[in-house]
């Protein structure tokens, strides 16, 4: 049960709602970063404090919890966030994305398709998509303000020039509902079509830098290019070595002395529903041994 | 958008304009001709403090036409020129430009998102020091390409082609477009501002000071190539300095300010060769002093 030194998932419930006024502010503008009062939380910044801050916020009692860090849900950090949870909200949790009601994530969006009954939570490090070219924040609230937004293509501009094609792989930048441009946190750009038109609602946290994001279900959400450079949501070239999907996003990790590598889903729960589900990679076996 | 340079009109404006040697003219003047001026300002004051910047300035500009401004070190060229490029708000006074769509509009009181937008079509500014003109972090061609991202060029090879050709008509070589600014020399900086700012064919050119810093043979050179692009663009422009070569060798017409008042106007050549005011007499005599 609840552990009775905490109100329910941590935060009292007058910061929850003002929480819950920022997320409302953003889902009616969707992609427009709210500013909120970000609370200090029992860790440290850097770990997902605006995350755990919008997932408090969202978190009933009859809520399925689930987390993932880089795809993963055994990760250190995963693992600290929802045993947090388990604790102060005494929430259901668990590692399969269908059971889920909602989703922390960082870095990734799971390969399974999200359904109009969940709700994603990404954590946000750096929520301004113009800050590495306008230092300024007033001179970037003015450019959101105002749509301002052909410094965005000067960074992909430099990017082709530099290295001849939009080096950008990471945090790649979207345009939401044709308005906003949004950074969508560090997520790989091959997760970046998974954003559009997509059932779940999608909320961002930022707790260092206070501001909260927001997609509302089925919103439009674009990654930004250039007509003769057109958006590539380019993976690894090669199928999950465990699993043998070839339509998920992979980590290449080294598995031996010796310089031995293989690709592996990112997204541990997808590929370990595969292959329940009798599916097998190229290196299979090496699975049973693991 | 490029006008052909008509030097009758500019010689018929710039008499017109003689014949009010306080530099106001009369509001139905202009109705003579039929023709709009591009710039009408209107008993323009701005102070600071207790401290006048500029006083009562008034006259019209006419398209085609290089007004100079003159006078010495603090007597509130910058901030005549600040005031008439929307980036300072005056005290009183009005500043009507001739919208494509809405012709004479005041743009001390339009809105801020329609200034700005003239800010990066309609309207150029060339800084005295580059640095503020410039993104020193972007590329050359990233520099001179963001005014027409800003306008939603979004074709990579087609942005990078006007780079190029506005690079060399700035005498800037095509294999220095992916060179940052940082590595040119001042007098390339500059050069590299006026490419960045006429790219896009701006209708009217502020310039504060665009030789001032620069080594007197670069300043030269610098002179050579605004003559040449003004004359083939026929750039309607204002060009504040306090160096009188600048102004011969550019301006149809000329202002001179004194304690932040105009106290002699007219064409360039009459006002350098029989100037009326005492205070031209000097300036003009301490140059031929040089
Ligand atoms: N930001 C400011 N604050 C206070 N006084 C200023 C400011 N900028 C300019 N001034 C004053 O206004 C007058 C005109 O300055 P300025 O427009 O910079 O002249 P110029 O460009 O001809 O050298 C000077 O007396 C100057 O000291
Ligand atoms: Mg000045």
């Amino acid at each position: 049960m609840t552990d009775q030194a905490y109100n329910f998932a941590y935060l009292d419930e007058q910061t929850k709602r003002m929480i819950r006024r920022a997320i409302l502010k953003g889902v009616a503008i969707p992609g427009y970063q709210v500013p909120f009062a970000s609370r200090e939380m029992p860790m440290p910044y850097g770990w997902g404090t605006g995350g755990v801050q919008v997932s408090a916020a969202t978190l009933t009692p009859e809520d399925t919890f689930k987390v993932i860090d880089q795809g993963a849900d055994d990760t250190t950090n995963a693992v600290s966030i929802r045993k947090f949870f388990e604790r102060t909200a005494g929430v259901a949790t668990t590692e399969e994305t269908a059971r889920a009601t909602v989703i922390q994530t960082r870095h990734r969006i799971p390969e399974e398709p999200l359904t109009e009954e969940q709700v994603l939570v990404y954590q946000v490090p750096i929520p301004e998509p113009l800050r590495f070219l306008e230092p300024s924040e007033i001179e970037t609230r003015k450019m959101h303000a105002l749509e301002e937004y052909g410094l965005m293509h000067v960074k992909l501009y430099e990017d082709i020039a530099r290295h001849g094609q939009i080096a950008t792989s990471y945090a790649y930048p979207v345009k939401v509902e044709g308005r906003y441009v949004m950074d969508p946190s560090p997520i790989p750009k091959f997760d970046n079509p998974k954003m559009s038109d997509n059932p779940a609602i999608q909320l961002f946290g930022a707790g260092r830098e206070q501001r909260i994001y927001a997609l509302p279900p089925y919103t439009q959400v674009v990654s930004l290019d250039f007509e003769d450079h057109p958006f590539d949501p380019s993976k690894a070239d090669a199928p999950c070595d465990l699993c043998g999907a070839e339509d998920s996003y992979l980590d290449e990790v080294i598995i031996d002395d010796a310089g031995g590598r293989m690709f592996v889903c990112s997204d541990t729960d997808y590929c370990r529903a595969r292959r329940a589900s009798g599916h097998v990679g190229a290196k299979g076996v090496a699975e049973d041994a693991a | 958008m490029t006008r052909p340079y008509d030097i009758a009109t500019r010689h018929r404006a710039a008499g017109r304009i003689a014949r009010a040697p306080d530099g106001a003219m009369a509001a139905g003047q202009a109705d003579l001709t039929g023709t709009a001026p591009l710039l009408r300002v209107e008993g323009l004051t701005k102070r600071y403090g207790t401290r006048i910047g500029c006083a009562d300035v008034g006259f019209d500009l006419w398209p085609g036409e290089v007004m100079g401004i003159v006078g010495e070190s603090g007597s509130g060229k910058s901030t005549l020129l600040n005031c008439l490029a929307g980036h300072l708000p005056p005290d009183s006074g009005q500043v009507l430009f001739d919208t494509r769509t809405g012709g004479l509009k005041d743009t001390v009181t339009m809105s801020e998102p329609e200034r700005r937008m003239l800010g990066r079509t309609d309207w150029a500014f060339v800084h005295q020091h580059a640095r503020d003109g410039l993104r020193m972090n972007v590329s050359a061609g990233g520099n001179v390409g963001e005014r027409l991202m800003a306008v939603g060029a979004r074709h990579y090879g087609t942005i990078r082609e006007a780079a190029i050709d506005w690079l060399g008509r700035v005498e800037i070589g095509a294999d220095r477009v992916d060179d940052r600014p940082t590595a040119f020399s001042g007098g390339m900086q500059q050069r590299l501002q006026i490419a960045r700012n006429l790219v896009t064919g701006p209708r009217l050119v502020f310039m504060d000071e665009p030789t001032g810093g620069l080594d007197v043979s670069v300043q030269a050179r610098l002179l050579d190539l605004l003559r040449g692009l003004v004359r083939e663009m026929g750039l309607s422009a204002i060009i504040v300095t306090h160096d009188l070569a600048v102004v011969r060798l550019l301006a149809d017409r000329l202002m001179v300010m004194k304690d932040g008042h105009v106290v002699e106007s007219g064409l360039t050549d009459q006002v350098l060769d029989d100037p009326q005011h005492a205070y031209t007499q000097l300036l003009v005599s301490s140059v031929l002093q040089v």
